[in-house]
């Protein structure tokens, strides 16, 4: 079954690299396969295209030359065409002229490098700033000044088609894991500071078309920018090895015209405000059950494994330990969702109280944990009281 | 008396026998052969976690191990690939020739040699046995960054005495080289005529004891952070995460030309000998040599840059990393002019230092294009970043490598080698890799960050043909143990010389050379590397 799976998806992809190879058209090449970086999506991703293109075409004509030099030689300067060899050992001059030469061309480098760095750093006068914290393994964005903080975890059918044989086709997920529940929304054609931070471990917020990466270090905040020009969605990942969710971290911004992001902005505070707005509204144990599904797949899952199991001696498991199981730890069991315990983080924050009641209700009611436990809502309410 | 032990030591070429000949051997030879036996070992240990990593990236999904041992998996591959495969390598060539390049009759120190061979496969012990143990091994790239490291289970203290162990391992076999060097140089072997391979390893040698240390520093700390309540990298406690990873790469920075500096000394030595024709440069290549070192020192905040460095520092960062392109083209460019009008014949060894002058170079190339600040921002942490580090350690060090054994084994052995297949293993080796590690750049251009196991679905067409050179390549090198097993076994004998080309004081010796070689320094009263 699974050998066959690999045989029938690496055919038809052995064919297309086979006749792409042999047809070696670029434009053919650039369309299907990536090619190059990204000219982006604003003046700095191009600027910093146009450095990456200069500093290539310098070394493949460096390399043009020496390797053009080198095999003239050895087509030339061979025993078996009766070559003897010289004698010479050294030339002051001609060593002179390839230490000055790629000095020579290292400065011409550096110095539109130095231009575009300066510019790359200059965050003043920005219209809007947003702050980007790094979790394992999601990100969360707080637009400073419009008090609005948004969690932005890994679509669902990314996350179900990325279990380990999960027999979906990533092909059959949208944007397979560079798609996220919640997207970052900006406004085109505005100054955006971007400031990178992280909570755990150091993640790094990269999206290619805007230009640059930056690293999102617990305990520092960078500080960035960028101005997107073209309304679109543009995609990227965190970049920097931050445990075991590091592929799964995937980072969407959409950029909208400056109208559509006001609309948006008011839009996202209302239903913030409403969050909470059930913590008094008691569910039955299959909608508790049906909904804390969800937020396992988005919070918990990475971790604990979409069987309860966890890692050994990593992550510990769910199904069968007490603290899911007995009826006294169900304090404890909600506690610890709120506030973390190790490395486990604390979600108290980021999920609502019918959030937190219905994942700690369908932990308690899956695998082979059949408690029975029906947690609600204002329970976990009076627990943050506490 | 002391010439009549003198005379009584010359006498019998007498060797310990069995076990002991290799558990207690202070001798030079055999030191150097189980340095290499070992890293061959490594090299496979080390490639077979390559092997599942492609596997894992042939298609996207999940289809192999999970993503916490794929992490372990890239994390071990890069410490045993170093610490265990190319480094050992380079120390096991540096024992076995530099005493019979240089005259002297063994190095300086042999009890200390024996030790620091023997602490080695203990590390490798420590740290390949947290692979089986409950949580797996480490998985935080060999990088150790916190606070990610110090989520490390069971592994972690294992992690950090391996590390420990082999910076002892290597500081013990720098101050060998050193003495051995600075003391037992036969009368006339002046420093300015030492073969460019000893050159190439006294400097490696300072660029070792000058970095371990700092790099044993920066894990103890990670140590007492983890046990001992300390905050050095911790933010909530007054440290800070980035002072780790200056000290790191200042470690770090060092060690990439501690394996590529005697890769360096191993091409200067093969190209002249099939160009029948002496090094052009021999004083710019050392100089250019000792540049390289001392610039190592002052480019560590080059895998830095995204980690918020000030302007400032990464102006300054950036100038210094494009100022090395400078020596290093020195060198390529004198190893061109050294075939340049030679008589060129292309056995194993000068095949391989061809396709290390390339290929290393199109490492220098995406080496540069890397070290410009602003773009770096676009290529860090990607596959173009993979593709150029394995550029100048797979084709660039163990090119180099597999050189030198082709070139030296008739030596070791006193048999040829199968020219026939060694070739083989040479294009081989060459079009895998080529096809392995190509496609990365453009993978790494296209957006693919590099340490995870899974990827989007654009990247899948590259990520194939990568994985196809991946295992090629791997199998490809079965061939290489084939021919070094039936290079010891037999073969035709060599001649002292072997090599039309040879010269320098390793060739005047009997092949394979006498267990005790040089008890009576040879005079050496001009350069030896006249043609």
């Amino acid at each position: 079954m699974h050998l066959n799976k690999i045989k029938v998806r690496f055919l038809p992809n052995f064919t297309v690299i086979l006749s792409a190879l042999f047809l070696l058209s670029p434009e053919i090449l650039h369309a299907a396969w990536g090619l190059n970086m990204t000219p982006g999506a604003t003046p700095i991703s191009n600027e910093v295209y146009n450095m990456h293109m200069t500093s290539l075409y310098v070394v493949t004509a460096i390399g043009i030359a020496v390797f053009s030099v080198m095999f003239w030689s050895i087509f030339h300067h061979r025993k078996s065409k009766g070559a003897k060899p010289a004698k010479f050992s050294h030339s002051t001059t001609v060593e002179v002229i390839w230490t000055i030469i790629p000095f020579a061309i290292i400065v011409s480098l550096a110095i539109p490098a130095t231009k575009l760095l300066a510019k790359m750093d200059d965050t003043s006068k920005s219209e809007i700033t947003i702050k980007a914290t790094g979790y394992q393994w999601k990100w969360k964005y707080d637009y400073i000044n419009e008090d609005v903080t948004i969690y932005s975890n890994m679509a669902s059918d990314s996350v179900d088609a990325s279990q380990m044989n999960s027999g979906i086709d990533p092909n059959t997920a949208d944007n397979y894991l560079r798609n996220t529940d919640t997207a970052l929304v900006l406004p085109v054609g505005k100054k955006i500071r971007i400031l990178t931070t992280a909570n755990d471990v150091i993640h790094a917020w990269w999206v290619p078309d805007l230009g640059w990466q930056r690293d999102a270090i617990p305990g520092f905040i960078n500080d960035n920018w960028t101005m997107i020009n073209k309304v679109g969605v543009y995609r990227g990942q965190c970049a920097q090895i931050c445990g075991k969710g590091h592929g799964y971290m995937p980072i969407v911004v959409k950029a909208v015209p400056e109208k559509e992001y006001q609309a948006w902005i008011e839009q996202t505070k209302v239903a913030l405000n409403s969050k909470n707005s059930d913590s008094n509204k008691d569910f039955t144990l299959a909608e508790l059950k049906a909904k804390g599904e969800g937020v396992y797949k988005a919070n918990c899952l990475a971790c604990h494994q979409a069987n309860g199991q966890g890692i050994k001696g990593v992550f510990p498991a769910i199904d069968g330990s007490p603290l899911a199981n007995l009826k006294e730890n169900i304090p404890a069991h909600i506690h610890q969702v709120i506030y973390g315990k190790g490395i486990m983080p604390a979600f108290g924050e980021q999920l609502s109280d019918s959030d937190i009641a219905s994942v700690v209700t369908f932990v308690r009611n899956n695998w082979g944990n059949k408690t029975g436990h029906v947690i609600q809502p204002k329970d976990v309410l009076a627990a943050r009281k506490k | 008396m002391s010439t009549i032990a003198h005379a009584d030591h010359d006498h019998h070429d007498h060797k310990p026998t069995g076990i002991k000949r290799w558990l207690f051997s202070t001798n030079h030879k055999d030191i150097g052969t189980m340095y290499l036996v070992f890293s061959l070992i490594m090299f496979f240990v080390g490639g077979s976690m390559a092997m599942i990593i492609r596997a894992e990236l042939f298609q996207p999904g999940l289809q192999f191990v999970d993503p916490q041992f794929y992490n372990s998996m890239v994390t071990v591959h890069a410490l045993v690939m170093i610490f265990g495969a190319v480094m050992p390598a380079g120390v096991g060539l540096a024992n076995w020739m530099i005493p019979i390049m240089i005259g002297a009759p063994d190095m300086a120190l042999p009890r200390m040699n024996n030790m620091s061979f023997w602490i080695m496969p203990f590390a490798f012990a420590l740290l390949l046995g947290t692979l089986f143990m409950e949580g797996g091994g480490p998985a935080s790239g060999w990088t150790m960054y916190p606070p990610l490291v110090l989520q490390t289970g069971k592994a972690f203290p294992y992690l950090i005495f391996a590390v420990h162990f082999l910076g002892i391992s290597s500081i013990m076999g720098s101050i060998n080289i050193i003495a051995t060097v600075f003391n037992m140089r036969a009368p006339g072997m002046t420093l300015m005529r030492l073969p460019l391979f000893v050159w190439t390893w006294v400097i490696t040698a300072f660029l070792l004891i000058a970095s371990m240390p700092v790099l044993a520093g920066a894990v103890t700390m990670l140590l007492t952070d983890k046990y001992f309540g300390t905050s050095f990298f911790n933010a909530a406690g007054g440290g800070d995460p980035v002072l780790f990873q200056h000290i790191f790469w200042f470690f770090g920075h060092p060690e990439v030309y501690i394996l590529a500096l005697p890769a360096f000394g191993i091409i200067s030595q093969i190209i002249p000998t099939f160009a029948r024709k002496p090094l052009f440069g021999y004083a710019s290549m050392v100089y250019a040599t000792a540049s390289i070192a001392i610039l190592s020192f002052f480019v560590w905040g080059h895998h830095m840059f995204t980690v918020g460095l000030p302007i400032t520092g990464e102006l300054f960062f950036m100038y210094m990393t494009m100022l090395i392109a400078v020596p290093t083209g020195v060198k390529v460019f004198n190893w061109v002019a050294t075939m340049w009008k030679g008589a060129m014949t292309f056995e194993a060894p000068m095949l391989f230092s061809i396709a290390f002058v390339i290929l290393f170079t199109i490492g220098g190339f995406s080496g540069l294009m890397l070290g410009i600040t602003p773009v770096d921002f676009q290529y860090h942490n990607t596959y173009f970043v993979v593709a150029h580090f394995h550029y100048v350690l797979l084709t660039g060090a163990v090119f180099a490598l597999m050189a030198s054994v082709y070139y030296w084994i008739p030596k070791w052995t006193g048999n040829m080698y199968d020219e026939k297949l060694a070739k083989i293993h040479f294009w081989l080796s060459t079009i895998f890799a080529n096809i392995l590690f190509f496609p990365q750049h453009f993978l790494g251009l296209a957006g693919m960050p590099r340490r995870i196991p899974d990827y989007s679905v654009q990247f899948t067409d590259f990520n194939m043909i990568s994985s196809l050179g991946g295992f090629g390549y791997g199998i490809s090198q079965l061939l290489f143990v084939y021919i070094v097993i039936k290079c010891v076994l037999g073969g035709k004998k060599a001649t002292s010389q072997v090599w039309e080309g040879g010269r320098g004081l390793e060739w005047t010796l009997s092949s394979p050379p006498p267990y005790h070689s040089f008890t009576t320094p040879p005079k050496v009263t001009k350069t030896l590397m006249d043609y």
